[in-house]
């Protein structure tokens, strides 16, 4: 694990803002599920449950001009940058309010208001995308930087070589985010990757990688400060590899046999989130009623949005016709 | 009227030329194509980076998903990539981003997201570069919603569609074909962007319609003077954009003729050919004379060695032959 010790401290208000992302992240999530369990939403699933500290800390560097790409397991990464929940929910559920009028759905959230760009259903592919966003930063002379989220399994597929290889002949503003959960899909670490450690990739590319203890909000706040502010002060590139764990498996419904109940159940014991509450009450950086509120409010958020997706209408059939080119097809 | 003559790569250059100059947000891009590399391994982009800097127009690594990645990502960004694969059968390596994002992005966004990049890319039968190398894979393309697919013949065609492709906002695969690329054509000083999903009537005629692009056309165009000959009237169309095609064009020739050819480099089996001949006998059933006809390479690999290569590219005689066919 990298050791990163010159970074600042985070300050109170920032690691009560990477709380506030994480259990709006929590809620959402456990909303969707409910609601997928009680039949009221029809969708392909991926939890993100044990994943939050680490988008959370990355939003927290993040200005809304920054842009992420992100998979199709990335709602959290999603949540995690201020996308606004309304048109989530409606996307989510396909209606016609959604982000994308409920032509992309729960794997395919766009929302360049909040500098959610792509987010890609195809492993790997949000890191060709996110180059070329960080190049248009550096040709626009902006201090913009790209965060390209993907998985461990992402990191053995071609896009991950090319993309990481560019970046760093072209010194581009993006960060490289692996959350890497242990498992690719249903394939544990050590059965399809050949290094310990994916972080050790980035010197074959000339970067900087650091292996990071995702879901400390300590270690993540000081590795993210080094690569943000490399990436906006024009040295290029970094590979951070945030070590997790996904309590939920794969996808919505997954029986997990591909791990054992005793490491699940170990790392459901470690849940960052929990953790984080009471560490930031222990330290005097939050009260008690304080995170209560803000978790009333998120729950209050969470609940209007659900509202507002489910009772949003589906989409006419003429969309078939429309954004397949800036012209519409003729009927 | 005053213009230059030049041919089909000279015409690439000047358009990027006059696409970077008229609108900053223009970027070149792809392997080899800066000066310090040569300027491209055709030339077509000799002397860009020299003149509009070495951050508009950057030669990248040999890694086909990542320019197709970036052209993307850029366009995202607000800008007009016009990114460089080498060959078209290196776009294969880059068909992820090609097709479930370059052409779905649009959509999938409910238009949010706009892709307007150029895919400028070389292929064609005729140097012996055998079977991963000169494949003419417009059908593949055209088959996927959100793409356009631009075929040019002529100097001056390659310079107006080009500037159309750039200007464009949908991503558009630009075919640069080697049966077209060294014949001088007259680009005129004032040549304008040519509306892409326009065809042009070479020649007009009353017998018989042959629907061509690329280097077909250009063979195509050969067969005329011994179909003159022979006294066959032939209209010769060239469809310029094979997707989205112009069907008015080609319906109201093939209306006027009643006797249809396709022809096209690309493999004649599931070829773009048969979806025009399957529009044209639903929209002009009992109108016809003569059953469609569709020519193209045979369901083969392009073949390395020369006599295998000539009998894989069909001829001009082929042609005549085959409109005579539709004729007798």
């Amino acid at each position: 694990m990298a050791e990163l010790s010159n970074a600042p401290a985070p300050s109170p208000e920032t690691l009560v803002d990477i709380y506030r992302r994480m259990i709006r992240i929590e809620r959402n999530d456990d909303a969707i599920r409910k609601t997928i369990r009680l039949g009221r939403l029809t969708m392909p699933y991926y939890s993100a449950r044990g994943q939050e500290v680490i988008p959370s800390t990355v939003s927290a560097f993040l200005n809304n001009d920054d842009t992420i790409c992100t998979i199709y397991r990335g709602i959290h990464d999603m949540v995690a940058k201020d996308m606004p929940l309304r048109p989530l929910w409606a996307e989510i559920a396909g209606r016609v309010d959604g982000t994308c009028k409920g032509k992309g759905g729960p794997m395919h959230l766009t929302h360049p208001e909040t500098g959610v760009m792509v987010t890609t259903g195809i492993v790997g592919s949000s890191m060709p995308i996110a180059n070329g966003l960080a190049w248009a930063a550096l040709l626009d002379g902006s201090k913009r930087v790209t965060v390209a989220y993907f998985g461990d399994g992402a990191s053995n597929i071609g896009a991950f070589h090319e993309s990481l290889n560019l970046a760093s002949v072209w010194k581009l503003p993006v960060i490289f985010v692996c959350q890497n959960n242990g498992f690719a899909e249903h394939t544990r670490y050590e059965n399809g990757t050949g290094v310990d450690f994916i972080s050790k990739r980035a010197a074959g590319y000339g970067m900087p990688g650091y292996t990071v203890d995702g879901n400390d909000p300590w270690a993540m706040y000081a590795a993210v400060h080094e690569a943000v502010a490399r990436a906006r002060d024009g040295e290029g590139p970094t590979l951070l590899e945030c070590k997790t764990f996904r309590f939920m498996g794969h996808v919505f419904g997954d029986d997990d046999k591909y791990m054992t109940k005793e490491e699940k159940a170990e790392a459901i014991a470690k849940d960052p989130l929990p953790a984080f509450r009471a560490r930031l009450i222990a330290e005097g950086h939050a009260t008690e009623e304080q995170l209560a509120k803000m978790q009333a409010d998120i729950e209050a958020e969470v609940e209007d949005a659900q509202e507002f997706g489910l009772a949003s209408e589906f989409p006419s059939v003429d969309e078939l016709r429309r954004d397949v080119f800036a012209e519409e097809i003729p009927a | 009227m005053s213009g230059k003559k030049m041919n089909a790569l000279q015409a690439v250059n000047a358009a990027l030329a006059k696409a970077m100059e008229q609108d900053p947000k223009v970027i070149v891009f792809g392997e080899d194509v800066a000066d310090r590399e040569g300027g491209g391994v055709t030339g077509a982009t000799a002397g860009l980076s020299t003149r509009f800097g070495d951050d508009r127009v950057k030669s990248t690594p040999i890694s086909e998903q990542a320019i197709i990645g970036a052209a993307i990502g850029a366009a995202l960004g607000g800008y007009k990539p016009v990114a460089e694969i080498m060959l078209m059968n290196f776009t294969t390596v880059a068909m992820d981003m090609i097709f479930n994002h370059a052409a779905k992005l649009r959509f999938m966004s409910g238009g949010q997201s706009q892709v307007p990049i150029t895919i400028r890319t070389l292929t064609g039968a005729g140097w012996q570069t055998a079977g991963q190398h000169a494949d003419h894979l417009e059908g593949w393309f055209a088959h996927t919603a959100g793409i356009k697919v631009v075929a040019p013949s002529n100097p001056a065609e390659y310079y107006g569609l080009l500037l159309s492709c750039i200007q464009d906002p949908d991503p558009c695969i630009f075919i640069e074909s080697a049966g077209t690329l060294f014949i001088p054509g007259e680009v005129p000083d004032d040549q304008a962007p040519i509306p892409l999903g326009k065809a042009r009537v070479v020649q007009e005629g009353t017998d018989v319609t042959i629907v061509s692009w690329s280097s077909q056309l250009v063979r195509c165009q050969q067969a005329l003077p011994a179909l003159a000959e022979a006294g066959i009237s032939v209209e010769l169309v060239d469809l310029r954009t094979v997707s989205p095609w112009d069907k008015e064009a080609v319906l109201a020739s093939a209306a006027k003729t009643g006797r249809v050819l396709i022809a096209h480099e690309a493999v004649r089996s599931f070829g773009p050919g048969a979806e025009i001949a399957a529009t044209v006998n639903e929209e002009l059933y009992g109108k016809l004379k003569a059953p469609v006809r569709r020519l193209g390479a045979p369901y083969s690999p392009v073949p390395f060695s020369k006599p295998l290569e000539d009998a894989y590219i069909v001829s001009p005689e082929r042609v005549a032959e085959a409109v005579k066919g539709l004729m007798a």
